[in-house]
């Protein structure tokens, strides 16, 4: 038996085995439930040089919170300074245990290393450790402040909604905000005993009359035991089950897992690296606009967690990825939503019978022109982009004028995904016969889905893109007018697939452009993505009226956006201009 | 004081004055265009019976010609307060009128096709409204857009009415029976023209409107298809090219022709919804409110603010008509009151 015992070790002992067991068997378990693929794709790349950069980010995220830190300081400062801090605490410990002992380490030595080591000169500089550790102590204790403020007054944190939790969090919770407080308390006890302090421990101890000390510095080391333990048993069930779990994701994702088409394995780890900080609620439109309350990203991520959520839930998503952009752990939310929208048992195999007497054309030396269904809903794109290609010489085989087929992402985006692959199979058949060089589409619907969902051997290209470069190419003349233009970015083109300049370098090159308070990833969702089947029109108008405040702001004298949804969307509400990006290059062609 | 001050001069407004000023009531007569009646300025013939609008045009114009009428065009009225017991009427150059009651009269505006551009107004020449389909029948200048005459026109029922797209929910009313109307009209000047009328539901609930669709079948021969049209698009000789579903045979499909019209509907005017919205007598769609639609149709929930005709929803003409004619008493009734109280 160590020298360095006492009874009340025992509650925190007994917390991390019971931690290390219940994490080890969740995750083995997740583990198993990985499919072959994953596993054979994890066990190709663990032992490359990847888990390097899974380390910086580590440091970046899980320690540092950068991401947070982006969004508002102090909410950045609360987290890092528990997660950083906690971290130093213990590293720290584990140094200074390491000088002051030769031999009879026990592990637990570092937490509770003030009461087992009253020599204050135990080793050279000892002085300036216990000084280090109050102060890393001192951060963590202002972190946990914050924390108390912030579950009173979220606002201050660039929060207005914050989260509903379940019972093992508040037990979690509750024992988190008690353990450095705690530990102060009984350091503080034992410098008023043995003088053995850092400046904040022994400061406080100098205040302590030597009797109470005396009698209070056991049951004070025994209750902070007590919170590490319950703590630690909490902690798996909890929502704190992140902490450990971020970080193999991290690594999970660097060696290049991700979601797929079910629910496996890595969706496990994923719902258990969420943190449920609920900075995805406020952004959110269904909350935003509509506070609809249980839809967000969150709640859905929870319920899939402890239950199996309601399939309206799953459904009530406008799949606009706003909480994507803003999710600190990067978790892939909109896979796992549709994960949850399995419609693929639903007979509608003969809805598909027709597709087999398509024909392809042969488009040798010429591109391939995808309007997709909503363009042909929007007539003016596809007349601007027929003009500008007669224009440039270019030409195209108009591949969805009439008789066509669907890209197959409105299917996929409701759970259709067998029916989906059934399109995607016999567009891809279509592609490859036509011999063209190049896809171009008008609907960023169609481009997220040909770019990421297809395996097509030719470049495939949104209007924007393709239209960006025939005027740097210098091919495409345009003239520059003076109207007063601001771009809407669509989901679907924006946050899904990142295209951001092109339209606003055509924008600039033909008009002014003005800035917006939404941009890029910040952009509003029009409301009409094709992702929500739940919400009414009237809710959709909402939606829509709220980005559409914010574009008119600076009353412009067009909104431009690169979406034939988007477009209809706004038009429908607004007497300001609403004009594709295509059909504004087509008003200013010099002919 | 006898003075009320009618705000919109189309049918509605006319014939409201024209009462009014017969009963000895000095009547101001604001019209924000320069001519009166201007909505009607281009129509050719009204249903039910097919009698000229100019002839009614004519007939209302000539009621203005009364001493007791002033009639100010080309005046828009931007504010109205109330002034102790009488009313404030102000217009844009700020001059104020004092009255003792409020005549809303401000009307209705067309549905904007554009909104809808799947249907392609605004796109292709081939596709026109009602509206303007009724200026090329009162100037009988029936042309596709290479200026031929067409061999084929489609109508198509429900464009902004009947719609939760737009945001219109309601029914329009009078496009079901101008459709039939318009697709005799055309049959007389065109007899070799096919017509076609795409509908939800035909409503036909006036007077010898169930007559007028027999016919335009039996002796017009004009076919009617139920279903919605989703989209058009032009082919490559300029015609245009349908798409929509015969919800009848359960069948898609597709149809070219040199004309298609779209029956557009009818809104709260620009001036309604503004009006409405200051004198807080908004109703849904940002059409005026009268206090029930039973016995007060007329009155707001502002004692003497009245309202009449198409802005307060949408309605035919001989409805509005006798709309006026209603206010015009309940207005007289109020007057007298008034005068009678200050005696």
């Amino acid at each position: 038996m160590s020298n360095y015992f006492s009874p009340f070790v025992l509650p925190f002992l007994f917390g991390v085995i019971a931690l290390i067991v219940i994490c080890l068997i969740k995750y083995i378990r997740w583990y198993k439930q990985f499919d072959r693929l994953q596993k054979t794709i994890l066990l190709k790349n663990i032992f490359s040089l990847r888990f390097l950069s899974a380390i910086w980010e580590t440091v970046m995220e899980a320690l540092f919170h950068r991401k947070i830190f982006k969004r508002n300081f102090l909410l950045g400062y609360m987290h890092a300074s528990i997660a950083l801090g906690w971290f130093l605490l213990i590293v720290v410990g584990a140094i200074e245990s390491e000088l002051a002992l030769e031999t009879d380490k026990p592990f637990w030595i570092g937490i509770f290393y003030r009461y087992f080591i009253h020599d204050p000169q135990a080793f050279p500089n000892a002085h300036f450790f216990a000084h280090l550790m109050d102060f890393i102590l001192l951060i963590v204790l202002s972190g946990v402040i914050l924390a108390y403020v912030k579950s009173v007054f979220s606002r201050f944190f660039g929060m207005k909604k914050t989260s509903k939790h379940v019972v093992f969090d508040r037990f979690a919770k509750f024992s988190l905000w008690l353990i450095f407080p705690l530990r102060l308390i009984s350091e503080s006890f034992t410098a008023a005993l043995y003088n053995n302090g850092g400046f904040l421990t022994q400061g406080l101890g100098d205040l302590i009359n030597y009797s109470v000390a005396d009698i209070l510095e056991i049951p004070a080391w025994t209750l902070y035991s007590f919170a590490l333990g319950t703590f630690f048993v909490a902690m798996p069930f909890s929502r704190y089950m992140h902490i450990f779990t971020e970080v193999i994701l991290i690594f999970l994702r660097k060696w290049g897992l991700s979601e797929n088409e079910n629910v496996s394995g890595f969706t496990m780890y994923e719902l258990s690296a969420c943190s449920r900080c609920g900075i995805c609620i406020d952004n959110c439109p269904l909350y935003k606009d509509l506070k609809l309350q249980g839809v967000q990203s969150i709640y859905f991520l929870r319920d899939l967690r402890y239950k199996r959520p309601k399939e309206e839930i799953a459904d009530n998503c406008l799949m606009c990825m706003r909480c994507m952009a803003e999710c600190p752990v990067g978790l892939d939310l909109m896979t796992i939503r549709r994960q949850l929208r399995n419609k693929k048992e639903l007979d509608t195999n003969d809805n598909y019978k027709y597709i087999d007497n398509l024909q392809s054309f042969n488009s040798i030396g010429r591109v391939i022109y995808f309007a997709g269904c909503m363009s042909h809903l929007t007539p003016g794109i596809i007349d601007a982009m027929l003009t500008i290609f007669d224009k440039v010489d270019q030409k195209y085989w108009f591949m969805d004028k009439d008789k066509t087929i669907c890209c197959g992402r409105p299917l996929m985006q409701q759970g259709f995904t067998i029916q989906a692959s059934e399109l995607r199979r016999k567009n891809t058949q279509l592609i490859k016969q036509s011999g063209a060089n190049m896809l171009i589409t008008s609907c960023p619907i169609c481009y997220q889905s040909f770019k990421k969902e297809y395996n097509l051997p030719i470049q495939v290209m949104h209007h924007t893109e393709y239209i960006h470069m025939l005027i740097k190419s210098g091919k495409l003349k345009v003239r520059k007018d003076d109207l007063k233009v601001v771009y809407h970015d669509p989901c679907e083109l924006g946050r899904a697939c990142g295209i951001y300049q092109q339209p606003r370098q055509i924008l600039k090159t033909i008009s002014t452009l003005l800035k917006t308070k939404n941009e890029k990833e910040n952009s509003l969702c029009c409301g009409y993505n094709l992702g929500n089947t739940v919400i009414e029109p009237e809710q959709q108008g909402e939606i829509r009226n709220a980005a559409l405040g914010s574009l008119i702001a600076k009353n412009p004298d067009v909104i431009a956006t690169a979406c034939p949804m988007c477009k209809k969307a706004f038009k429908r509400a607004t007497n300001c201009n609403v004009k594709d990006i295509a059909e504004l290059v087509k008003e200013n062609m010099i002919l | 004081m006898k003075k009320v001050a009618i705000i919109g001069a189309g049918p509605a407004g006319i014939e409201a004055a024209s009462i009014l000023a017969n009963q000895q009531v000095e009547v101001l007569l604001f019209e924000k265009s320069l001519n009166t009646l201007s909505n009607m300025l281009d129509k050719a013939y009204l249903f039910p019976d097919f009698s000229p609008a100019n002839d009614l045009v004519d007939k209302l114009n000539k009621k203005l010609l009364h001493q007791q009428i002033t009639l100010f065009t080309g005046t828009e009225i931007t504010d109205v307060k109330k002034d102790g017991k009488e009313w404030k009427v102000i217009d844009a150059k700020g001059m104020s009128y004092i009255v003792s009651a409020v005549l809303l009269t401000s009307g209705y505006s067309v549905f904007d096709a554009k909104r809808k551009e799947e249907l392609g107004y605004g796109i292709y020449n081939g596709v026109i409204t009602s509206i303007d389909l009724e200026k090329m029948i009162k100037y009988n200048q029936i042309e596709n857009s290479m200026g031929d005459k067409p061999k084929r026109i489609v109508f198509l029922q429900c464009v902004g009415s009947r719609d939760e797209k737009s945001g219109n929910n309601y029914c329009s009313k009078i496009c079901c029976v101008t459709a039939v109307k318009q697709a005799i009209e055309v049959k007389k000047l065109l007899p070799d023209t096919d017509v076609y009328i795409f509908y939800m539901d035909l409503r036909m609930w006036g007077q010898s409107f169930e007559e007028m669709y027999r016919e335009s079948q039996e002796k017009y021969d004009v076919s009617y298809v139920r279903g919605r049209i989703s989209e058009a698009a032009s082919t490559f000789d300029k015609k245009i090219q349908i798409k929509a579903e015969d919800t009848l045979l359960g069948v898609p499909l597709k149809m070219t022709t040199d004309l298609l019209v779209l029956m557009v509907g009818m809104e709260a005017s620009c001036g309604t919804k503004t009006l409405a919205e200051t004198l807080h007598i908004k109703g849904e769609y940002g059409f005026a409110k009268s206090l029930n639609c039973h016995l007060q149709d007329n009155e707001t929930t502002q004692q003497g603010l009245f309202i009449a005709g198409s802005c307060k929803r949408p309605m035919g003409i001989n409805e509005t008509l006798a709309d006026a004619r209603s206010a015009s008493v309940i207005i007289m009734d109020y007057i007298n009151a008034m005068q009678e109280n200050d005696k």
